[in-house]
């Protein structure tokens, strides 16, 4: 959605907004399925996690996967991790925990997320978004239909203008 | 339970009143300059006198649209990085999002109803350069500027509620109604505008102008209703200050009643056409107020 490209992915696959680019315009704030996105107010532009971008470009994991004392943010390849996220439900739905879904994890949520989480409720429980979705769904059926519109507006004003023109 | 609409779960842009006023004017500025369009292509002399207040009007607008989506950003310096990448200065276009599209629109746009604008200024007598006056029809460079200006003119009155569609916001991104409604809002409180100012200067014609309002407040009411059809159970939302105000103010303030007042004006041509398009343009406010205030709370 950006129109300026200050968001970007970067070669961790990670997304990043570029505060020297952003002008602070907020579409992506609203467009942001997860409402991850706020306003930096010293800086005025756009601001999300950027995952530790200056620690992976040096081999170090995020600082909060590193620092989380219960070690519940784990970080890696995101395949590994599903792995190890599959077998985690599995041993806590064989522990008598039946809610225990992962979240984004497979394809079917814009993809599948590169961040996914364990739950063990109903995702809005958690504050995470039921049925996240790309907020270019309903760019071609608002479009096609302000072009009905536009030629029905037309079609009025040809209808108003020429009546009052042929009597003239 | 169903799940609740993953709309809610979103984090609200702060679009405020700057850009309310700018989602009023831009559809006036556009409809002004697609109804001058129109006049101009279909119309016959009597509505030339206001085909160019239509122009007179859409240009000054645009200029103050184009300020205050600048003075809207939080980094208003940086508002060219909407049309030109900040490192490499090539164009930056995104056909897929609205902003990016629009920005453009609007940048062309203000250049055609720049030249419209000129064109209009050359038909008066006191104007010296009349050469000018050909970027009016009939003359095939006067027509151009009408067709291809008039064709802006539409997007720009109507992409703002595709913009708003395109987001994951509660009421915007749950309907794709809201492009036609300020479509055919902003025809309509256009034809407004023009009809009050014209009142004067082309009280003849401003009749025509009074049946094709009429014609888009109907239309306008059946949109309406179909956009909160379409919110299904996200409607509840307007079951608030902000749904009274929609019903009340959008409704019978601005849709109702004008209805009623343009009708005893085309049958008895007494003054309440006046009072009826002063009542439209304050409903077409009113209904942004609802659209985007509605949201921004949620």
């Amino acid at each position: 959605m950006c129109p300026t490209g200050a968001i970007i992915r970067t070669e961790f696959d990670t997304v990043v907004i570029q505060s020297d680019v952003c002008n602070g315009c907020r579409d992506c704030i609203g467009a942001c399925p997860f409402g991850v996105i706020d306003i930096n107010p010293a800086s005025g532009t756009a601001q999300k996690c950027t995952l530790c971008y200056d620690r992976l470009q040096v081999g170090l994991e995020p600082a909060c996967a590193k620092a989380c004392p219960t070690a519940s943010i784990q970080f890696g390849p995101v395949a590994d991790l599903r792995k190890r996220a599959d077998a985690r439900v599995s041993q806590l739905q064989n522990a008598g925990e039946t809610r225990a879904q992962l979240y984004g994890a497979d394809d079917k949520m814009l993809g599948g997320l590169n961040s996914f989480f364990l739950l063990v409720d109903r995702p809005e429980v958690y504050g995470l978004p039921p049925d996240p979705r790309l907020p270019t769904r309903n760019l071609k059926s608002s479009s096609w239909l302000s072009v009905i519109g536009a030629v029905v507006v037309s079609v009025a004003g040809l209808i108003s203008f020429r009546t009052r023109g042929s009597r003239a | 339970m169903s799940a609740p609409s993953s709309t809610l779960f979103t984090a609200p842009p702060e679009w405020h009143w700057l850009i309310i006023f700018y989602f009023f004017l831009g559809g006036i500025a556009g409809g002004a300059y697609f109804l001058g369009a129109l006049m101009d292509l279909f119309g016959g002399p009597l509505q030339r006198p206001l085909a160019r207040l239509a122009y007179l009007v859409a240009f000054p607008l645009t200029v103050v649209c184009g300020l205050l989506l600048i003075a809207d950003l939080r980094r208003p310096l940086r508002f060219w990085h909407m049309m030109l990448q900040s490192e490499t200065l090539r164009p930056m276009l995104k056909v897929w999002s609205p902003m990016s599209l629009g920005s453009w629109a609007l940048l062309l746009f203000g250049f055609f109803a720049f030249l419209a604008f000129l064109g209009a200024l050359a038909e008066d007598e006191r104007w010296r350069w009349r050469g000018l006056a050909r970027l009016r029809p009939p003359g095939l460079l006067g027509l151009v500027v009408a067709v291809l200006g008039g064709v802006l003119g539409f997007f720009v009155a109507g992409y703002t509620g595709v913009l708003l569609t395109v987001t994951n916001r509660p009421i915007w991104g749950d309907t794709t109604l809201l492009g036609l409604v300020f479509l055919i809002s902003g025809a309509s409180t256009a034809a407004a505008l023009l009809a009050l100012l014209g009142q004067r200067r082309a009280a003849s014609s401003v009749h025509a102008l009074e049946r094709f309002d009429s014609i888009m407040l109907v239309l306008e009411l059946v949109a309406l209703i179909a956009l909160v059809v379409s919110l299904g159970g996200v409607a509840r939302l307007w079951l608030s200050v902000w749904g009274a105000l929609l019903v009340l103010g959008v409704v019978v303030l601005g849709i109702l009643i004008p209805l009623g007042l343009y009708r005893r004006s085309l049958r008895f041509g007494d003054a309440s056409g006046v009072a009826a398009a002063a009542l439209v343009l304050a409903g077409g406010f009113l209904l942004r107020v609802v659209i985007i205030l509605s949201s921004e709370g949620a």
